[in-house]
């Protein structure tokens, strides 16, 4: 149980049934009142901002989540599932709790998923994937327009910009963070 | 150097410039106790202790029994302290400038705080080392004076007296008023409702208030003032009143301070008011936390 007090940034704690994650905190008293503690929380599964002030001698639950490092089994209509490789538990996330994960979501890839009790909430990723591109124009040459880069599909759906020289069927490298061509991976 | 030791100049220079400004009126510079028996028991200020005493959360009960004792203006900076009050703008042990003056009233307070922002921007932009020179020209103006019941009607969706009642008083005033009150010349915040203004005189005119002020500056509340309360029979029941307060809220009660209550009938009409010192420097340094004006944190010690 935490106090006013434990309030700080960072600090994640229970609220109506959902994780929430502090991201301001402000201590105040106006002259002679009593102390009130401003919080902006963010909720971790909807992203929902939230504004509350509570007063001294408010308590809170803290949120219970678990970051557990699970392989992507695959997808059935917007669920997408993970399995424990160690206790072979599997758990399903909603498509809108991936967010940009689900561009870089191969089979057998292995992420972190952050659990709120028995729920997944969040996945991290490796911060590099290797895709194979399925569809691109070849790079006419000679061409003089000045482009530097060409989209391309790659095994996912994902389109992303890359290099001219990048050709169907090659395996590349994509920053997971930024969502960027990164390099070619030869062989 | 880095900002938080220039600013140790700052803060020594502002001190400096108070103690010149208070002299130069003709004000006596005092030195009370700062461990005493009892401080004037308050719904929302929690006292350390010492021993069988408490630390003073501020001095105001030792400098009145001196304006009992005849002294007409009195100062002092001195450390304050209040247990549990920390963040941005609090430090438990922190810097407090008191004044008081008898045969006056808070209004006679309001000129003195307009002269004194006046004299600490004068000291801080001769001083040289302000970046930002221009950023205090609003001190030199006159403070713009705003009713309680005004703000609340102009800023809050309730109005004062139904604040006070439901209890969001407070919460509206940090959250809606403050926010909301005119940067650049400093505010007065004028005539509390009488229920928040323990120590202070009722407004004779309208009860329902009391003459008490704040001072606000740069949107940062800075002092706090009053035509004080010299009936001894209604300060006694408005401190009991203030302990059966603490008792709902699950603080303990806490003693009275006996012997000014025995001599508060000997003070003549009189205004006091507290500073914070350390935000005074937080404004003229541009401090985004009061953090950056003490030289050591307590978290740091």
């Amino acid at each position: 149980m935490y106090t006013v007090a434990d309030l700080k940034k960072g600090l994640k704690i229970t609220l109506d049934g959902d994780p929430y994650l502090v991201i301001a905190f402000d201590f105040t008293k106006p002259g002679k009142g009593q102390a009130l503690y401003r919080t902006k929380m963010r909720n971790m599964i909807n992203g929902t901002i939230l504004d509350r002030t509570y007063r001294s001698g408010e308590t809170f639950e803290p949120a219970s989540l678990e970051e557990r490092q699970m392989e992507y089994l695959y997808k059935e209509g917007t669920h997408y599932t993970f399995m424990d490789q160690q206790t072979y538990e599997q758990v399903v996330m909603e498509e809108d709790a991936m967010g940009d994960a689900k561009n870089y979501l191969l089979e057998n890839l292995k992420v972190d998923v952050l659990l709120f009790g028995e729920k997944a909430i969040g996945v991290t990723l490796p911060n590099f994937v290797n895709l194979r591109v399925v569809q691109t124009d070849p790079w006419a040459k000679g061409d003089t327009s000045g482009n530097d880069s060409k989209p391309a599909t790659v095994e996912t759906g994902y389109v992303l910009r890359v290099p001219p020289f990048i050709e169907e069927g090659e395996l590349i490298t994509i920053d997971t963070r930024t969502g960027e061509y990164s390099t070619r991976v030869k062989g | 150097m880095d900002s938080r030791d220039s600013n140790l100049y700052q803060r020594a220079n502002i001190i400096r410039s108070i103690r010149d400004f208070f002299v130069s009126k003709g004000f006596l510079e005092v030195e009370t106790p700062q461990r005493i028996p009892a401080n004037a028991p308050e719904e929302h200020i929690e006292p350390f202790r010492s021993g069988e005493r408490f630390m003073h959360t501020s001095p105001e009960i030792c400098m009145k029994r001196l304006l009992c004792r005849g002294h007409g203006k009195i100062f002092q900076i001195c450390r304050c302290w209040r247990s549990d009050e920390r963040g941005r703008r609090h430090v438990p042990e922190f810097t407090m400038l008191e004044w008081y003056r008898t045969h006056s009233d808070y209004r006679d307070l309001m000129v003195d705080c307009e002269e004194l922002l006046a004299w600490v921007a004068e000291a801080c932009q001769t001083a040289g080392k302000m970046p930002d020179k221009n950023r205090l020209d609003g001190w030199f103006e006159k403070a713009q004076r705003i009713t309680v019941r005004e703000a609340f009607a102009r800023f809050a969706a309730t109005d004062m007296e139904t604040a006070v009642r439901n209890g969001s008083f407070d919460e509206l005033m940090v959250t809606a008023v403050e926010p909301a009150l005119p940067q650049g010349a400093p505010v007065i915040l004028m005539d509390y409702p009488a229920a928040v203004a323990a120590l202070a005189r009722l407004k004779p005119d309208d009860p329902a208030v009391a003459e008490r002020f704040e001072l606000y500056a740069g949107g940062l509340e800075l002092a706090n003032g009053f035509s004080e309360l010299n009936d001894p029979v209604e300060q006694r029941l408005r401190f009991e009143a203030a302990n059966r307060t603490r008792l709902e809220l699950g603080s303990a009660p806490l003693p009275l301070p006996e012997p000014f209550l025995r001599e508060l009938a000997a003070m003549p009409p009189s205004a006091g008011i507290a500073l914070g010192v350390d935000r005074l420097v937080m404004l003229c340094t541009a401090a985004e936390r009061i953090d950056d004006v003490l030289a050591f944190t307590p978290e740091e010690l």
